[in-house]
């Protein structure tokens, strides 16, 4: 896939539409609390978009419809070609479920990304290569003892660093 | 100015008198200490470097079949082999592709699984002789089932390296790993202060039939490395600044450790392989000291543009190992962020390993029976025709 743009946009500006969604984004993910309070659920997703689809305003419609909190962790975006979103999304289960759905309606694929990607340690050979493409600084180089150090928490499953590794230490649990 | 040869170091090393440090420990040596005060203090600076080296192989020698066969054409797990050479010898290159594998696999990792001590399909055709009258064979062959095996690598252990960025508008794939598009990251490929020809920058200790570790083992220096550019343009303390000279290095393949020789894919541009170098240096004088306690502050290097797929690439920006090793450097107004493809952790590994050999008194060291040249630039390829 040769993509036009292919950015990390954490908070920023995506397909075009999601500013509505950034200033939702800002004003709490982070505090962990549901607009509502009721069974409250954070999930990670990838929206894959067919190409013609980049133009909807998908995120703004799951902000304001559905209620949802979104922030955009990674965007691999092109207006003519099939993109890539991952984003973390907190709601009520109910309205993530609705938002979801919808998403299929439009026609845009998305897969819940559970967990982390695999790190075979045995393999590793610290070299930094992964380093360089990982969008959320999961994975990082300690700088003293120049081995590499993975933050499962940050890991989003963009899988850019499946590719990039040249040992084949990095794996993805699917 | 006092001296010390290659024999009396030799003789500290045999009564395991030897005081050794690696190419980083050297540093706050000299800080302590001074230059005068290291070169009473120490004999011996060991240096490491663990990167992916295109330019790598081995010879493999079979052992004749019954009847015998003159193979013209050899593939190893599907890996083709150069052949021609006498009948039952092949050379592995690490970047030859496996035929049914593709980019998965290649003659690095036939050269990693034969360390490994695995077994390796072995298929050899031939057009048939009187004396070699087979014309086809399949088996299975191990490192130690097979006579000769031993790797042969006509560059290795480049003296300093461009780092690589791209300031194209997607992204490229290259031999110095992902590049993102619109200078997302800087690559960047030698261990800085602690790599093998940073640290004798003029070769006064390392030459032809220097003893060294290659992936593990006991090798040695070949010859000068294939594009050997020695005339590269120099900083004042004599490190170049960019791809200067580099090795031929020789060893046993079947001594060697799967830790120190990892084959490697670079997504889109395909196989190479892990070498994992160590060299010994000599502190012959105080010259000697001074050499390998460079900083990576001191050493320098440009970025080039790899989004210029030619011959000559445009340099953005000149960088010392100190900034690379930051996490990020400045190329005009911007920032960007930085990572190595060399192991700097591996390539600490091998230099702390090679100063237990010769603390314990296993590994002495060779002096140099011919010099590498100091000067010379390798030549472009001109007079082509088609494309
Ligand atoms: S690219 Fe692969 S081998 Fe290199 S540090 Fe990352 S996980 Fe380890
Ligand atoms: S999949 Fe790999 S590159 Fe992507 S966020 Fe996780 S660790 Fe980083």
């Amino acid at each position: 896939m040769a993509l036009q743009k292919s950015t990390e946009v954490n908070g920023g500006i995506c397909d075009g539409t999601c500013a509505a969604a950034n200033a939702r984004t800002h004003a709490g993910v982070d505090a962990g609390t549901s607009p509502t309070g009721t069974a409250e659920k954070r999930i990670k997703a990838l929206l894959t978009y067919p190409p013609g689809a980049v133009g909807k305003p998908i995120t703004y419609s799951l902000v304001r419809q559905f209620d949802l909190w979104i922030n955009i962790l990674h965007a691999e975006i092109a207006a003519d070609k099939a993109g890539r979103l991952i984003m973390d999304i907190l709601g009520d289960a109910s309205d993530i479920d609705r938002g979801l759905a919808f998403l299929e309606d439009e026609g845009i694929e998305y897969e819940i990304l559970n967990g982390s990607a695999l790190w075979d340690e045995d393999r590793c050979v610290h070299c930094g290569a992964c380093t360089a493409v990982c969008p959320s600084h999961a994975l990082t180089l300690d700088k003293n003892d120049w081995s590499l150090a993975f933050d499962r928490e940050k890991c989003y499953l963009c899988r850019l660093c499946t590719r990039a590794c040249p040992v084949g230490a990095m794996s993805t649990p699917i | 100015m006092g001296y010390k040869s290659f024999d009396e170091i030799n003789e500290k090393i045999r009564s395991k008198k030897a005081v050794v440090v690696t190419a980083e420990e050297i540093i706050g040596i000299v800080d302590e200490v001074g230059v005068e005060g290291a070169f009473r203090e120490v004999d011996v600076v060991t240096c490491g470097t663990f990167s992916p080296m295109c330019s790598s192989g081995a010879f493999l020698n079979f052992g004749h079949s019954d009847p015998p066969i003159r193979m013209s054409k050899v593939w190893l797990n599907d890996v083709p082999a150069c052949a021609g050479l006498a009948a039952v010898d092949a050379y592995i290159g690490a970047t030859e592709l496996s035929e049914s594998r593709g980019m998965e696999y290649g003659g690095a990792h036939v050269i990693e699984d034969l360390i490994a001590g695995k077994k390796v399909r072995l298929r050899a055709t031939s057009y048939g002789t009187d004396c070699y009258p087979r014309r086809a064979l399949e088996a299975w062959i191990t490192a130690d089932s097979i006579n000769e095996a031993y790797m042969f690598n006509p560059r290795n252990c480049y003296q300093n390296y461009g780092a690589a960025a791209n300031t194209s508008d997607r992204t490229i794939y290259t031999y110095m790993g992902t590049l993102l598009p619109k200078l997302g990251n800087v690559n960047y490929c030698t261990a800085g202060e602690l790599s093998p020809l940073i640290c004798d920058p003029f070769y006064r200790t390392i030459g032809l039939g220097s003893r060294i570790f290659l992936g593990g083992a006991q090798g040695y220096v070949a010859w000068q490395g294939t594009q050997n550019n020695p005339s590269q343009p120099r900083a004042e303390n004599g490190v170049p600044i960019g791809g200067a000279a580099c090795l031929a290095l020789i060893g046993d393949l079947k001594q060697m450790d799967p830790r120190y020789i990892r084959a490697a894919v670079f997504e889109k541009y395909g196989v190479t392989m892990f070498v994992g170098v160590g060299t010994a240096i000599p502190l012959l004088d105080e010259e000697m000291v001074r050499h390998v306690a460079v900083r990576n502050r001191d050493v320098k290097t440009k970025i080039f543009d790899y989004s210029v797929a030619r011959r000559s690439k445009p340099a953005l920006a000149e960088v010392s190992y100190e900034e690379l090793r930051s996490g990020s450097v400045q190329v005009g107004s911007r920032t960007i962020p930085t990572a190595p493809l060399s192991s700097l952790k591996m390539a600490r590994e091998i230099a702390q390993k090679l100063k237990d050999w010769i603390v314990r008194g296993e590994f002495e060291l060779q002096e140099p029976v011919a010099s590498l040249p100091r000067e010379g630039s390798p030549q472009a390829l001109e007079n082509y025709e088609g494309e």
